[in-house]
This record gives structure tokens, C-alpha cells and sequence, in this order.
């Protein structure tokens, strides 16, 4: 929140002419948070309601903040959608690898083999790359950090916010309490060591996206800028605020 | 584009397109679904000439959240459906009852449950529109039996919708949809909107008391509008914990619409002396239409409003008739609430005609069925 305000402030965008739109979820009550027109919709539909707003009123600017069960796994197909169909939005989603809000359970980014409530022999499950989804489904814009990298987070979500089309940042975020606990982190200082050791900088790293989503599985971060692109936006697409 | 008055032959569904044009509608969201598609693809053509938004969504789920997004932006919106695309908004309908969004949802019904029978009616959704999503919640749902009432009550919805901040449902059905016939568009229709906030204009449709329906604050006017469905006060701050913020939010919800039934709810009544009463509505009228039609020992009652359940005339008519037969395409479901108002105002006897698999009764089905109750 505190990257996302100063790059909203930076940028100097006005409160009044921006919606913020949250599903349901620790993170999708950001909007609730903010001193500012806000949407708190149903779990999962964030990036739905928030295209009908868009559509309905283009001069809003758009910011929808998720969490990685609310967009990858009950809103998985309004996100594969969402960036296919390019419609100017910036959406952030909180990725703290568990279902927090109702007391830890595992999530479709818990890694491999990592502990849960629904997962007390260990997560037999892999894990989704929200990032790779974004960029082969067709985002404009697509960056993944950690909470440790403060400075590129912040320029991250400045680009994400100034790009037109569907821009997408994935923040792999700390949840000390629920996750970090039973994964032997339960101090916030020991999952920000995690961050740095599973880190990997995407842009150094092999360059097929198949050998990313191979490190995501292994349980790695990529982290980094992954796509800067203009494709037309829908509502340029479909004339949307030229007439009337 | 809007249809200018004049006289139309057009397809049910085709009159529904009309209907919502007519009422200033601005954005579609659907997803193809039988038999509802015509609406779809009517207003794909149509939308963009009446400087409004054509959305195909990825499923139901997201139609019914982009219409509610929308209707948030300012502006009238809606979606088009049957069965089992209806199942899937239900979770969509509650936030709108809870966020008093005004939307509508048009619901040509099929033969269910699950895939059931994509092409043939049936009046199996009925209960759902009330029931369907969890909580209690109030909705106003209107029910045409024919082309000229698609146009219509497609334009009660709308209006009902914005004047009580409701979803609004149309609950047509296959025959309906399909059904081709003769549409008269008026020189004057008579159209409602949102009362916005921050908007003063005296308007005969706003004699709701702001108390029980709040003016609609638009995003992007600087109201900072906080929109969500958990349980809220007036100034939208979430309150969950709290016993009587939500026991006044929810008794609010529903007295909203239950307070002013006798504005929201309309019939026609046919023989309404008569000794024997059917009370159908929609499709299943239709047989009985004609029998009250030739026959003055048969009355008929046709709903063309059903939630708020229409208490007022159904117990007028069970005040001065001996019996009731109630028609429906499902296996009985507004007949149990048509059967308690009718016990309750002294007509011992309500019978049922129930007919499902995609035909609607016929007259001579209704004839056997009168006779064996001795009406005829």
C-alpha cells in the first residue's frame, strides 16, 4: 500500500477521478482503505465489476487490488479474460501464497511441499506463475516483486498506472501469521530472507517462458519486469468515449 | 437506435430489445445461452448507435458483475439469460440486493434442473429469482405473456429498478421470447431514473422517502462512494459484528420493496365476478385466457408482476370467488403462496394445473380440468 500510494502520488493523479475495486479477501479490502470511490465486490469478480465501471465511465481510472486466491484460483477466469481483452486497468494483486483472511489455508500459490491448514502432510500441489499467466494471456504491462524490493515495486506500479490497457503487478508479499508460522518464518524478518533467496531476477535469467514457470514451480521467484507492450486497449477498440 | 412509435411485427425477444432501448439503457454484458440469445445479439447491433457498450463476458458470473459495475458508472444496464446462466449470477443478484444496485436481468426460462431442456419454456425459475441467492433480500420481477408486454414490462423493470434501487428481473420464458406478434410503441412512454445524489429534481417518481431509498451516489463525482457487500452503515462503513446495524440494513432491504407493493405490482383481472378464478400468469395463462374469453363461469386473474408477491388482488379475488385453479409451467411454486393468500381470505378450495415439458396449457386442458372441479 505504501509502494502503490507513493507511485500514486508521484504520478500525481487525482483521488476523485480514480475507482478502486477489490473482490473479497485481506488484500481486496485496500479499496476500503482508501479515501476515494471504492467497490467492494464479490469474491473472485473484481476485475468483472471493474471492466463494467470502465466501460461505463472511461474517464475513471481504474485500480483493482486482489490477492492470489481471489484472481488465480475462484477469479481465475475473469483474470485470463481481463488481460485478453485489454480493457485500461491496473490490477494488483497481493500474493502472500495463502488464503490469510480465513486462517491459512493453502492457496494456488502455496509452493510445493510448504505447510497449510488443508495441508498438514505438506502441499502436494504446484503452484500457479500469475505473472507468466498474465503476459501468455495477453497484459500490456506485467511486473512481479517481492516486499523487499521497495524502489522497483514503487516505479513498477508508476508504469503499470501511466500504461493504457491491462496492467498487471504481482506483489509476493509476507503473511507472517499464516503462512510464515508454519513454514518455520513465523518472524516477518525470516520470510523477507526467504524473498532473497528465492529471488530471481527474470531479466538475467534463462529468457524461455516455459523455463520461468519451471523455476516457479521449483518454488523460485522470478522477479522483474516481464512484459512492456502497447496492444489497443478495448475501449479504443470499440470507440468507447469518442462519441456522445 | 431507438424505435420510433408506430406498429412493429417482431419476435418476443426482439420487443425486449426495444423495451430496454426505450428505457435509456447503456450497457449489455451476456454470454450466448438458449433461448435468450436473441437479446444478445439485438443489442450487439444495436448498442453502439444508441451510444451504449456491448459486452460478450467469459460466463454469467462475470455478464452480471460488469452490468453491476456499470450501473455504478451511472448508467442503465443489463443482461439476458436462462436457467442455468441464472444459477450462476445468484451470488451477483444478492450483492446487487445488498448494494441496491439498480440492474436488470431478463430470464427467458427453460425446462430445468441443470441443462434440462434448452429450447422448450417452463416456469422453473420463479422461486429462484427471490430465493435463489442466500440472505433475505427483496426483488422486483415482472412476468409478460406476450410480445407487446417483452417491450413493456422490459420498461417497468427498468423503471422499478431505479426508482427502489433493486435488481429487476423479467421472467420470460421460451414461448414468449420466441413468440412473434404485433407491437405497438407509443408516442409517450413514460420512463424513471436513478434519483442521483446530489441532483435535486422534483419528479413524480422520487415520492419515495430518501430514508428508505438512498440517492444513488456515481462514481467519479467526487462523493467518495464506498460500495460493498458486507453489512454497512448509511455512510458505508462496514460493520459486520454489529447486531442492529445489520438488522436495520436488512429489514430496510426488504420494506423498501414490500412497502410499496401496490406501486410496483400490476394484473389484469378477466370475469372478476366469476365463481370459479384461475390465477396463472405468463405462458400458462394463455389457454386460460381463452376460456375466460367464452366463458363467464371463469374468471382469470394474470399476474404480470410477481415478487413482491401480489398479495392485494389475489386476495380479492379469493374474497369473492368459490374456488381457484392455479396454472403454472413447473410443478407448483408461486401455488403455495397464491394458496396461502387464498386460505387466508376464505377460498377453502385452490387446485392446481401443472404442466411441464415445454408446452403451455391448452384450452381443453383447462376445460377438463374445470370440469372435473365442477366449474364448467
Amino acid at each position: 500500500m505504501n509502494c502503490f500510494y507513493r507511485a500514486f502520488t508521484e504520478l500525481e493523479l487525482p483521488l476523485d477521478k480514480t475507482a478502486f475495486v477489490g473482490g473479497i479477501g485481506c488484500s481486496s479490502r485496500i479499496p476500503l482503505y482508501i479515501n476515494s470511490d471504492a467497490l467492494h465486490t464479490t469474491h473472485g469478480r473484481a476485475i468483472a465489476f471493474a471492466t463494467g465501471l470502465k466501460l461505463a465511465k472511461p474517464e475513471l481510472k481504474i485500480v483493482v487490488f486482489t490477492g492470489d486466491g481471489d484472481l488465480g484460483a475462484i477469479g481465475g477466469n475473469h483474470f485470463i479474460n481481463g488481460c485478453r481483452r485489454n480493457v485500461d486497468m491496473t490490477v494488483i494483486c497481493i500474493n502472500n501464497n495463502i488464503y490469510g483472511m480465513t486462517g491459512g489455508q493453502a492457496s494456488i500459490t502455496t509452493p510445493h511441499e510448504y505447510q497449510s491448514t488443508t495441508t498438514p502432510y505438506g502441499n502436494k500441489e504446484y503452484p500457479f506463475d500469475l505473472a507468466e499467466i498474465a503476459v501468455a494471456a495477453g497484459a500490456n504491462y506485467v511486473a512481479r516483486w517481492t516486499t523487499r524490493n521497495v524502489h522497483e515495486l514503487t516505479r513498477s506500479m508508476k508504469s503499470a498506472l501511466q500504461k493504457k490497457g491491462f496492467t498487471f503487478v504481482e506483489v509476493v508479499s509476507q503473511c507472517p501469521t499464516n503462512f510464515g508460522r508454519r513454514n518455520k518464518m513465523g518472524d516477518p524478518s525470516q520470510m523477507l530472507e526467504w524473498f532473497k533467496e528465492s529471488s530471481v531476477r527474470r531479466d538475467k535469467s534463462r529468457t524461455a517462458a516455459v523455463d520461468h514457470v519451471d523455476l516457479n514451480l521449483e518454488g523460485k521467484i522470478t522477479i522483474g519486469e516481464f512484459v512492456d507492450r502497447n496492444r489497443e486497449c478495448y475501449e479504443e477498440l470499440i470507440g468507447v468515449g469518442k462519441h456522445g | 437506435m431507438k424505435i420510433a412509435p408506430g406498429e412493429y411485427f417482431l419476435q418476443g425477444n426482439e420487443a425486449c430489445v426495444e423495451g430496454a432501448l426505450a428505457s435509456g439503457v447503456k450497457f449489455f454484458a451476456g454470454y450466448p445461452i438458449t433461448p435468450s440469445t436473441e437479446i444478445a445479439e439485438g443489442l450487439s447491433r444495436k448498442l453502439k448507435g444508441a451510444d451504449g457498450v456491448f459486452l460478450q463476458m467469459e460466463d454469467e458470473i462475470a455478464c452480471i458483475s460488469a452490468v453491476i459495475g456499470a450501473s455504478w458508472g451511472g448508467v442503465k444496464s443489463m443482461t439476458a439469460t436462462s436457467g442455468p446462466g441464472f444459477s450462476l449470477m445468484q451470488e451477483a443478484i444478492g450483492y446487487a440486493a445488498m448494494s441496491e444496485t439498480p440492474i436488470v436481468v431478463v430470464n427467458v426460462m427453460r425446462g430445468g434442473p441443470s441443462t434440462g431442456q434448452p429450447t422448450r419454456a417452463s416456469q422453473g425459475d420463479v422461486m429462484q429469482t427471490k430465493y435463489g441467492s442466500h440472505g433475505d433480500y427483496q426483488v422486483i420481477a415482472f412476468a409478460p405473456a406476450s410480445v407487446q408486454e417483452m417491450f413493456d414490462l422490459t420498461v417497468e423493470c427498468f423503471n422499478y429498478s431505479e426508482k427502489y434501487r433493486v435488481p429487476g428481473f423479467l421472467l420470460s420464458d421460451a414461448e414468449i421470447g420466441h413468440m412473434r406478434g404485433l407491437l405497438k410503441i407509443p408516442d409517450n412512454i413514460k420512463i424513471i431514473d436513478r434519483k442521483e445524489k446530489g441532483m435535486k429534481r422534483p419528479d413524480e417518481a422520487y415520492d419515495v422517502p430518501d430514508e428508505l431509498v438512498r440517492p444513488f451516489p456515481v462514481f467519479g463525482k467526487g462523493h467518495k462512494t464506498m460500495i460493498t457487500g458486507m453489512t454497512h452503515t448509511d455512510t458505508s462503513k462496514i460493520e459486520p459484528e454489529d447486531v442492529k446495524v445489520h438488522q436495520e440494513l436488512v429489514k430496510r432491504l426488504s420494506e423498501k420493496v414490500l412497502r410499496n407493493r401496490k406501486d410496483i405490482n400490476k394484473w389484469e383481472l378477466m370475469c372478476p365476478g366469476s365463481k370459479t378464478m384461475v390465477v396463472s400468469y405468463g405462458s400458462a395463462s394463455l389457454g386460460a385466457k381463452e376460456v375466460a374469453a367464452k366463458d363467464d363461469r371463469v374468471g382469470l386473474l394474470r399476474l404480470k408482476s410477481l415478487w413482491p408477491f401480489p398479495e392485494e388482488p389475489v386476495a380479492e379475488v379469493a374474497r369473492n370467488c368459490n374456488q381457484i385453479l392455479v396454472s403454472e409451467m413447473n410443478l407448483g411454486m408461486l401455488y403455495w403462496e397464491i394458496k396461502r393468500v387464498a386460505l387466508e381470505n376464505g377460498c377453502k378450495k385452490v387446485e392446481l394445473l401443472s404442466k411441464i415439458g415445454g408446452d403451455p396449457p391448452t384450452p381443453s386442458e383447462f376445460r377438463h380440468k374445470l370440469r372435473e372441479m365442477g366449474a364448467i
